[in-house]
């Protein structure tokens, strides 16, 4: 029994709970949001549990791939891959199981769930990790395009067919991704130079990567802002949305003026809340 | 930056969060994206404190951002509660509001940036603590309406401290003003709240 205890925790930070959990929730408000019956619970926990395993599957997958460069950047050489803690074949076996129990589940859910979690995944191991993330720093669009399809995938097990909305909401992840990620290089530009990794603003500059990001924070409230008047939620959680939309446009603008890493920090963690919460707005305006 | 305020401040977003997805019944355009404008204010001014701790409080900005809430609050109350003073008001609260924003970003001699902003501060806090408790001593709202007036109160009081303190002449030492603010901020939230759901 200790020894599982151990091993849990240190798999653990293999799996990035906070990562898994933010897509995770999109996965699910992407369900809700098709209005379909959500107090079937058999099946929203399906979809939580075959997302949770897909999700954390590439994610453990990614941190085997890149635990030699994780061991030459300060924030990351204590992950249990980087530091020796896990050996790299018990890290592989347990990506590789994680992701095909996953998708199994997924595709046994629904065909089209399952094909779009596949690409998913595919997207983030083969071409964001495997592929792209050490030539060039538009792998990030790659990783974008992964980590929109949790979302996208819980819209159309919920509908069954892929529908306008379900783009939109794909595309707000897409958008909101640099944000998210820009912000975090900007932050450690100098660890991601040690290891090698291009970057936005290792490649650009910082002013063009604060410009990149105010462009796509505008492009994320625009398209999630698109997806939940097409949805219909109702004018209060609307209200709602807009001044979380204004929160983080004005933390964008603001980071792009002053060139300020407390403003820059403010916004990476402002960019996460504003995802997550609105996922719950999504969510519970479900019901 | 305390876990308790942290907690706290965590509580005033969700309650002014919640405040605006429920907004206020059968009311016009105006004041309810007034109401949403001054709660949106406070949620995201809750948020920004929680991530980037109390030194936010040091930005110039902050000044001109924390006179929206009072303006926009007091301006959705005049336009509920009393119609002839509507188009003044709302000229008063833009006027207000550009004339802060001016005196402090653009350099101003001597003590006119203070005084404008004592002036429009001092309106706005007032016609929140007043309107509401003469409304329901009137018998224009339920007697839980006057619970605005008492968070107008405490939002006054918290100006106060923050504007004393920014300006170098502190009533409280800061430690102190910093140990309060969350609690003076749910608080006034929460009366808020209850003012409008109750009142």
């Amino acid at each position: 029994m200790t020894a599982l205890v151990r091993k849990i925790r240190l798999y653990w930070p293999l799996i990035k709970p906070l990562q898994t959990g933010l897509l995770l929730a999109t996965g699910l408000a992407g369900y809700m949001s098709a209005r379909c019956p959500i107090f079937n619970l058999g099946t929203v926990a399906a979809v939580a549990g075959s997302l949770s395993l897909a999700i954390a599957g590439s994610t453990v997958l990614n941190m085997w791939r890149d635990r030699d460069i994780d061991a030459k950047m300060e924030r990351t050489q204590k992950r249990p891959t980087s530091c020796g803690q896990v050996a790299d074949r018990e890290a592989l076996r347990l990506g590789l199981l994680l992701s095909v129990l996953g998708v199994g589940w997924a595709a046994a859910i629904d065909a089209l769930y399952g094909l779009i979690v596949f690409a998913g995944l595919f997207f983030d191991v083969v071409v964001y990790t495997l592929w792209l993330k050490r030539r060039t720093c538009w792998s990030i669009v790659w990783g974008g395009i992964s980590g929109a399809m949790p979302i996208l995938a819980g819209r159309a097990l919920g509908t069954g067919r892929i529908d306008l909305i379900g783009i939109l909401l794909a595309l707000s992840v897409l958008f909101w991704i640099p944000t998210h990620i820009l912000t975090f290089s900007i932050k450690h530009r100098e660890d991601y130079a040690r290891a090698g990794i291009p970057t936005f603003p290792s490649t650009y500059g910082e002013a063009f990567t604060r410009a990149v990001i105010v462009f796509s924070s505008v492009l994320a409230a625009l398209t999630i802002g698109g997806a939940t008047l097409l949805i219909g939620i109702g004018a209060g959680y609307l209200r709602l949305f807009a001044v979380l939309s204004a929160g983080l446009l004005l933390l964008a603008f603001a980071a792009f003026r002053a060139q300020s890493e407390r403003i820059n920090f403010g916004l990476f963690k402002y960019a996460s809340l504003y995802m997550l919460s609105a996922m719950l707005i999504l969510a519970t305006s479900a019901f | 930056m305390t876990v308790l305020d942290r907690f706290l401040l965590l509580l005033t977003g969700l309650l002014a969060a919640w405040q605006i997805v429920v907004g206020v019944d059968n009311l016009s355009a105006l004041p309810t994206i007034a109401y949403t404008i001054a709660f949106g204010v406070l949620l995201v001014a809750g948020l920004l404190l929680i991530i980037l701790g109390f030194e936010v409080l040091d930005a110039p900005a902050v000044v001109i951002v924390s006179t929206i809430i009072p303006l926009s609050l007091s301006l959705g109350l005049v336009w509920e509660h009393s119609a002839s003073w509507r188009t003044l008001y709302l000229i008063f609260a833009i006027v207000g509001f550009l004339a802060v924003t001016m005196t402090r970003s653009i350099p101003t001699p001597g003590r006119i940036p203070t005084l404008v902003l004592a002036f429009v501060h001092g309106v706005a806090g007032m016609t929140i603590f007043l309107l509401p408790i003469v409304a329901a001593a009137q018998g224009a709202g339920k007697p839980a309406f006057a619970l605005v007036g008492l968070g107008g109160a405490l939002i006054g009081l918290g100006g106060l401290l923050l504007s004393f303190l920014k300006a170098g002449k502190p009533i409280l030492p800061r430690e102190t003003i910093l140990k309060v603010l969350p609690g003076l901020l749910l608080l006034m939230t929460a009366c808020f709240v209850a003012g409008f759901r109750w009142g």
